[in-house]
């Protein structure tokens, strides 16, 4: 008999979704355990530890965070259409890579755009449209309809936070990031994203996630502007 | 070894990151190509095989390039031919998903903590970088002892991905601790890593790839020779 598989997660956390998809391309039944990140519960800080944030999995007895990681164990633990390709090559350069890409080169001027303000939104949103280019680049070259092939994938979920966020990128920050018939590749990915079958049966209600963004807005604010200053 | 392995790894002696790389193949008896670069002036072969970052390490399979020192250790372990060497990355999806937290976390706690009290614009930024970077070591203390499962790896009997993670900062870590005067791994306070880093010293592998410290600790004073004259002559 299978062991229950469990996911801790919060609403509007990117990173809980990363993981939620991962769950429901690879057609797993888990249950949701919602966490209050404001009045974090015994479980999280017994499960996590070190970073006492969301995700974590819970496979039977086992423990897993950190959403990357997660989706790794996802794929590799259980049957299912593969989220990384088989081949080892395409494995390390379009799957990992970008995947990298996605959480290491592109979040950080993406967040820091979305919540700062004046010159060093500016900045990052500079920043941010490079990046762009580059995915536009990549989608263009590969032609495929999402990252690392036809279907979704480990580079795809590392980020969706894009296709998640996009939508209300001008009115939570005040600024857009891409004209409406600019780099089209990219747009389209965030379609194909946002249509997938099982993508679409764990996103957040598109309204409640704005309503969500909205209350924690000057909290955000407030958390990048110190995390400027230690640059 | 295989004769037509064909690897080449674009990389610079003193990169930790280009260090890892070299770890992989040492351990798992692979030979490679080493490129030198010269970070001041990049070669054409660094941009055309890295154009995204830019950056090395880079490692060239029969020509085609693979990016990102974990990226790069991952697909040497899982393309090598499994009579080289025991793989880095356990069978078991649980002990690959724990090894790939750790390894995460060396990269974006440790790495990240040291690098600020290195690079730190001012006394109090570089203090919390030194104090989180102490932090960081007495958890992987713990992620040792845990791992480890009283064998003298992270990976158990035998080198695995978080050994090699790790392992690749050594010199810079040792350099650290003769140009500061402080103990990283304090045989006191976290006496399994103290173990650890005297073990794995010992490898081959590692006494392959791993850049002598005092050239390291010539380098990092160079390096904060060169900061000090630029914030210097910015101040003027």
């Amino acid at each position: 008999m299978a062991e229950p598989v469990k996911l801790i997660g919060a609403v509007g956390s990117p990173f809980t979704h990363r993981a939620e998809a991962a769950l429901r391309l690879k057609g797993v039944p888990y249950e949701l355990i919602h966490e209050d990140l404001d009045n974090k519960s015994e479980l999280l800080l017994r499960l996590n530890p070190l970073n006492k944030t969301v995700p974590v999995l819970l496979h039977g007895d086992r423990a897993i965070c950190e959403s990357l990681v997660i989706v790794q164990y996802i794929d590799e633990a259980f049957d299912g259409p593969p989220l990384l390709p088989e081949e080892p090559y395409d494995r390390a350069t379009t799957a990992r890579f970008w995947a990298h890409f996605m959480e290491h080169k592109f979040s950080m001027p993406f967040w820091m755009a979305l919540w700062l303000d004046g010159e060093p939104q500016k900045g990052f949103v500079r920043e941010a449209r490079e990046n762009l280019a580059l995915l536009e680049e990549h989608l263009q070259a590969q032609g495929k309809k999402f990252l690392a092939g036809d279907s979704v994938g480990y580079p795809d979920l590392a980020g969706s936070y894009i296709p998640l966020m996009l939508d209300m990128f001008k009115e939570l920050s005040g600024t857009s990031l891409m004209g409406d018939d600019e780099y089209p590749a990219v747009r389209q990915w965030v379609k194909e994203y946002n249509s997938d079958e099982a993508v679409k049966s764990c996103l957040t209600n598109k309204e409640q996630l704005a309503a969500y963004f909205r209350v924690k807005k000057d909290k955000y604010k407030m958390m990048v502007k110190a995390m400027l200053k230690q640059q | 070894m295989a004769a037509g392995d064909d690897l080449k790894l674009i990389g610079a002696w003193p990169s930790p990151f280009v260090t890892r790389v070299k770890l992989a193949p040492s351990f798992k008896g692979l030979s490679f190509e080493n490129v030198e670069e010269d970070i001041s002036n990049k070669s054409e072969l660094l941009l055309s095989s890295n154009p995204v970052h830019k950056k090395v390490p880079v490692l060239l399979h029969h020509g085609k390039p693979i990016c990102e020192s974990v990226v790069i250790v991952q697909y040497i372990d899982a393309w090598a031919d499994p009579g080289t060497g025991p793989s880095l990355l356990s069978s078991d999806p649980h002990e690959r998903a724990v090894a790939r937290f750790w390894a995460a976390y060396i990269d974006d706690k440790l790495v990240a903590s040291w690098m600020q009290s290195f690079r730190g614009k001012t006394e109090e930024e570089k203090s919390e970088g030194t104090k989180q970077m102490f932090a960081a070591v007495e958890t992987l203390e713990g992620a040792l002892r845990e791992c480890s499962k009283g064998e003298g790896y992270f990976g158990g009997e035998s080198v695995g991905l978080v050994d090699v993670s790790l392992g690749s900062l050594l010199s810079w870590l040792k350099a650290t601790e003769m140009m500061s005067g402080a103990k990283i791994f304090d045989p006191v306070k976290t006496p399994l890593l103290a173990a650890w880093v005297e073990r794995f010293g010992e490898l081959d592998g590692a006494k392959t790839a791993l850049p002598d410290v005092d050239r390291v600790v010539e380098f990092a004073k160079m390096r904060q020779a060169q900061a000090a004259a630029a914030a210097a002559a910015s101040e003027n």
